[in-house]
């Protein structure tokens, strides 16, 4: 197994997510430059979070255009995991290859704290090692997070299950105070309907160490695992 | 060939909330006495300088660029386009 991470000009937790691929679960796993044409011998691919392009125009929208994301594309086609985190979720729905838009915080400011999210889906290649209905904690940092799709749109993600997390408070229930940036139904992040391609807005890097988190959670470390597959 | 100076404004759909406008007029506006505004909404303007044969093929080209680039996003944003002359 092994993983791409692109670097983007702007990106700023390649070297956390590649660190926790690397160092703490023991796979191989390169930080790949989006100039660089190719992605052949990878197995999945993550795009890091970050401010891709200085956020200019909209968060993502130049990084969508990138070469390296030809690539992605194919990998995505193919059934690879690909996994976009806060920036790279906002790459994914730039890019077409998940649906709805990323907007500016509703409170129009940045946003950064560790904040409860419910599983709603366990049947990804990311989130196989949850269970449905877990509450899992997470830091987000972002200021254009607010999720929306249009009334069709957000039909079609239920039918199809798509909606992979929404914010809650720490027993599960959702509530206008545990959305921190106003996003549609309080979702926090979405899947294709393949279930290959994953974008979401938390920061599960940032909760794979015990020692790195408030209240000792690793809860973010699953969604590595799973994409990777790794047993017990 | 001459160039034509065209202005693209960017903005949230009518039925999709721009709480940035919504502050403006709430607590900067209406709150220091302008009761008189009763709508704002905020906007990205780009100012574009573009080289075509006359002012319909200048829009049609930056029409076609804004489409073909995501310069605004379909699902959340319209975009007018304007050219403002040579």
């Amino acid at each position: 197994m092994r993983i791409a991470v692109i670097v983007f000009p702007g990106s700023n937790c390649d070297r956390d997510v590649h660190h926790v691929l690397t160092d703490v679960l023991g796979v191989e796993a390169d930080l790949v430059w989006h100039a660089d044409g190719s992605l052949s011998g990878y197995d999945g691919v993550i795009l890091p979070g970050g401010f891709s392009y200085g956020d200019y125009l909209r968060a993502g929208v130049i990084a969508a255009f990138s070469p390296i994301m030809r690539e992605v594309r194919r990998m995505a086609e193919e059934g690879k995991p690909v996994l976009g985190i806060c920036n790279g979720f906002q790459i994914l729905v730039e890019s077409g290859l998940l649906p709805g838009a990323l907007m500016r915080n509703t409170g129009l400011k940045f946003v950064c704290k560790w904040v409860n999210l419910r599983v709603e889906n366990n049947e990804t290649l990311f989130t196989r090692r949850y269970s449905r209905g877990q509450v899992l904690q997470m830091p987000i940092a972002h200021n254009e997070g607010r999720y929306y799709i249009d009334p069709e749109g957000l039909k079609e993600l239920k039918e199809h299950n798509q909606i992979v997390f929404r914010y809650t408070e720490p027993d599960g229930t959702p509530s206008e105070r545990s959305n921190p940036n106003g996003s549609l139904e309080a979702i926090a992040g979405v899947c294709n309907r393949r279930g290959n391609v994953l974008g979401l807005m938390p920061h599960p890097e940032r909760a794979s160490e015990a020692v790195l988190s408030p209240s000792g959670s690793t809860d973010g470390l699953e969604v590595f695992r799973s994409m990777l597959d790794l047993g017990g | 060939m001459p160039t034509f100076k065209v202005n693209v404004v960017i903005e949230n759909k009518p039925t999709i909330r721009d709480p940035e406008g919504e502050v403006i007029m709430r607590d900067l506006m209406v709150k220091n006495g302008y009761t008189q505004i009763k709508g704002v909404r905020a906007a990205k303007l780009l100012k574009i300088v573009v080289e075509a044969s006359n002012s319909e093929e200048a829009k049609r080209l930056v029409s076609k660029m804004c489409d073909e680039l995501r310069i605004y996003n379909p699902v959340v944003s319209v975009c007018s386009i304007e050219v403002l002359g040579a």
